[in-house]
């Protein structure tokens, strides 16, 4: 019992990093209707700026998360302005290939600058179990856990109580009709950007940590299993995206403990195409008719 | 009907500058003996390729320096891999077509020197493996020799020393079933604790797994008192450091691939056991010279990769010198009859190139690496 509690926590602390991951790629699906598969190496440079600050600083944990947070938002948010925003109008498959087009040059921006030797994460989170009774948790894995928590609570408040939030969920709705509204669609596109770039950098930050290694295709597998958890929960959707990021995190944790280990991706990936061909619009996604 | 010539006469150019090019890449030097080294120089993995090129290299400039061999200088042509078997098989044929090398010191890694093992057969090229320590390396092949000891010798020297050692009575492994040398050394393993302990796990993860929790929360479970880990140190030390997280109480214990783990995972290694081709503080003059040379010249300490890519080229050298000419036969019967001091140990060879020498168990304690036994073979 002890032990399947312990698997349990394993597999929410996986799954939350999926989950934050895979809000930015809802987030941003919700708004302009675009698979950001650049959102991987938002996550990546999160982690290489946390690395650089808590190498050439002395600053503690929470100040070197919010800075990387920061400059994540930044990056974010440029790269809609420069790479998206010109092609607001274009088919979604040009947007789509641009955004390939982003992760691949982000990527190799980091080998260039970075070097591909995986870098070593500063231990910034002091690694020791905590005992709970019998019941050990290891303090990266509560502090993934709470930190996920905390952001998932402020991002449910910020988007159902204030007016920036109000807005993106009118944009996302209808963009035209928001704009009639006087809603600034562009800027609010950006604060979209910025918010789910944040929270993919939180993402990527207690990656790092948790894994101790810093590289530049760190963002691949996670981002895409993000992807994966964000289709799994109803892209577009917020709820969808920590339900489906948690789901990806306990089935991994739970084949990897009772079944195999060598199996996990498999059973994962297999159990996203048994849900899909029951539910294509995912877990929470509701079967609506294309609007014409 | 004009043009239709005007064609035939630059395709005929053409083909004759192709041959005419292919003519002068493809001769083999006979003033500069070319050594070809393969290996991972960039990547995850690169410091295993860079350490046995610079190794190489040192090697080539001694040997240069006391007037090289046979009055001919040494030149040592290394191609990165990283760690691929396919580019491993394209920096093969570039050595061989393009530089026109006479002897190979590679590849590094066992997969890609499997890779480019029946290839080198074809071509009878004298081959010496620093590193490459999968059984099947050797196997069939009268060319290829190795300076390292095998993946099963390994592995059975890491049970041997966890039974009577340690004192263990239950181990558990954890290996990466895409490595053949995390393969092969896990088997080695389970199959020699099991004739006197219990393996309790044999659990095995993919390349780019990265949450070990579950399995070592499931693994710890069982109560061992030793985890086996043979894998490199990009993996190991995540592992380890998921193994501090959860407050594990086992012994891990690992291969060579994990020399050189105090650089970069001093506190979470602490305490841990490896198998190792070589040790720093080993007091023979021979160790002290190559490291306070490799140290001159590269500004850093020599890892086992380095010493075995240095012991490598010596033999290899040594052998051709002794050969007196470039002729393939020549220089593997003269390979075949090495018997000498090096870095990592006396070396001799068996009939199927083996290496016949001793192993260094290393302990990592206060972020230092030190000896704390060494078993001899045979």
């Amino acid at each position: 019992m002890i032990l399947f509690l312990q698997q349990m926590i394993n597999g929410l602390s996986v799954g939350s990093i999926y989950a934050l991951i895979a809000l930015g790629y809802t987030m941003v699906y919700g708004i302009i209707k675009l698979i950001n598969f650049a959102h991987g190496e938002i996550m990546m440079a999160g982690a290489y700026f946390a690395f650089l600050i808590a190498i050439t600083t002395n600053l503690p944990f929470p100040l070197v998360l919010v800075f990387s947070m920061i400059m994540a938002a930044i990056l974010g948010m440029f790269t809609e302005y420069i790479a998206y925003k010109p092609l607001r109008n274009a088919p979604r498959i040009s947007a789509l290939i641009t955004a390939i087009g982003v992760s691949f040059f982000l990527q190799n921006l980091a080998l260039v600058i970075f070097k591909a030797n995986p870098k070593i994460m500063p231990e910034l989170i002091v690694k020791k179990p905590i005992s709970i009774g019998a019941l050990k948790i290891g303090t990266v894995t509560l502090t993934t856990l709470v930190l996920s928590i905390i952001f998932m609570i402020i991002l449910d408040i910020f988007v159902k109580k204030t007016k920036p939030g109000k807005a993106m969920r009118a944009v996302s709705e209808d963009k035209e009709a928001a704009m009639l509204m006087g809603i600034n669609v562009d800027r609010t596109i950006s604060i979209t950007f910025a918010i789910g770039s944040a929270l993919g950098a939180l993402g990527g930050v207690l990656y790092s940590i948790t894994y101790t290694q810093v590289f530049p295709t760190m963002g691949v597998m996670p981002g895409l299993k993000a992807f994966v958890a964000a289709v799994l929960g109803g892209i577009g959707l917020i709820p969808g995206a920590v339900l489906g990021g948690f789901v990806i995190g306990m089935i991994e944790t739970v084949s990897k403990a009772y079944i195999s280990s060598q199996w996990s991706d498999a059973i994962v990936f297999g159990l996203l195409i048994i849900v899909l061909l029951f539910k294509p619009t995912g877990i929470l996604g509701k079967n609506e008719k294309e609007k014409v | 009907m004009k043009s239709r010539k005007l064609s035939l006469v630059l395709v005929a150019v053409l083909i004759l500058t192709v041959v005419l090019a292919g003519c002068s890449g493809g001769s083999k030097g006979t003033e500069v003996i070319k050594i070809g080294v393969i290996g991972p120089m960039t990547g995850d993995n690169s410091m295993y390729g860079t350490s046995v090129r610079e190794g190489a290299m040192l090697a080539a400039k001694e040997i240069n320096a006391a007037g090289g061999v046979d009055g001919k200088k040494v030149e040592i042509i290394a191609y990165d891999s990283k760690g691929d078997k396919t580019e491993a098989v394209n920096a093969y044929n570039r050595l061989r077509d393009q530089d026109g090398i006479v002897a190979l010191v590679g590849a590094t890694f066992s997969g890609e020197t499997l890779s480019i093992k029946e290839i080198a057969i074809g071509d009878n090229m004298p081959m010496l493996t620093p590193t490459a320590t999968h059984k099947d390396v050797t196997l069939n092949a009268s060319n290829i020799f190795r300076a390292c000891y095998t993946d099963p010798y390994q592995g059975a020297t890491a049970a041997v020393f966890a039974m009577e050692n340690l004192g263990a009575k239950k181990a558990a492994v954890l290996y990466n079933i895409e490595d053949p040398y995390s393969e092969g050394l896990a088997i080695a393993f389970r199959d020699k604790f099991s004739s006197v302990g219990t393996v309790t796990n044999y659990e095995g993860y993919t390349a780019k797994d990265a949450d070990f929790r579950a399995v070592l929360t499931k693994i710890a479970a069982q109560d061992p008192e030793v985890i086996f880990l043979p894998d490199y140190i990009a993996k190991i030390g995540v592992i380890l450091s998921q193994i501090r997280e959860l407050g594990l109480d086992m012994i891990p214990i690992s291969g060579d691939g994990s020399d050189g783990i105090e650089v970069d995972y001093a506190d979470v290694a602490e305490g841990m056991y490896y198998a190792n081709h070589y040790s720093k503080s080993d007091e023979s003059k021979l160790v002290q010279n190559f490291i306070s040379n490799y140290d001159k010249e590269y500004g850093v300490q020599p890892n086992a990769l380095a010493a075995l890519g240095y012991d490598a080229t010596y033999i290899m050298l040594q052998a051709i010198d002794r050969a007196g000419s470039f002729d393939s036969d020549k220089i593997i019967a003269e390979l075949s009859k090495t018997d000498e001091d090096y870095v990592t140990g006396h070396i001799t060879f068996d009939k199927n190139g083996e290496p016949l020498k001793s192993i260094s168990v290393i302990k990592v304690a206060g972020g230092k690496q030190v000896l704390v036994d060494k078993v001899s073979a045979e």
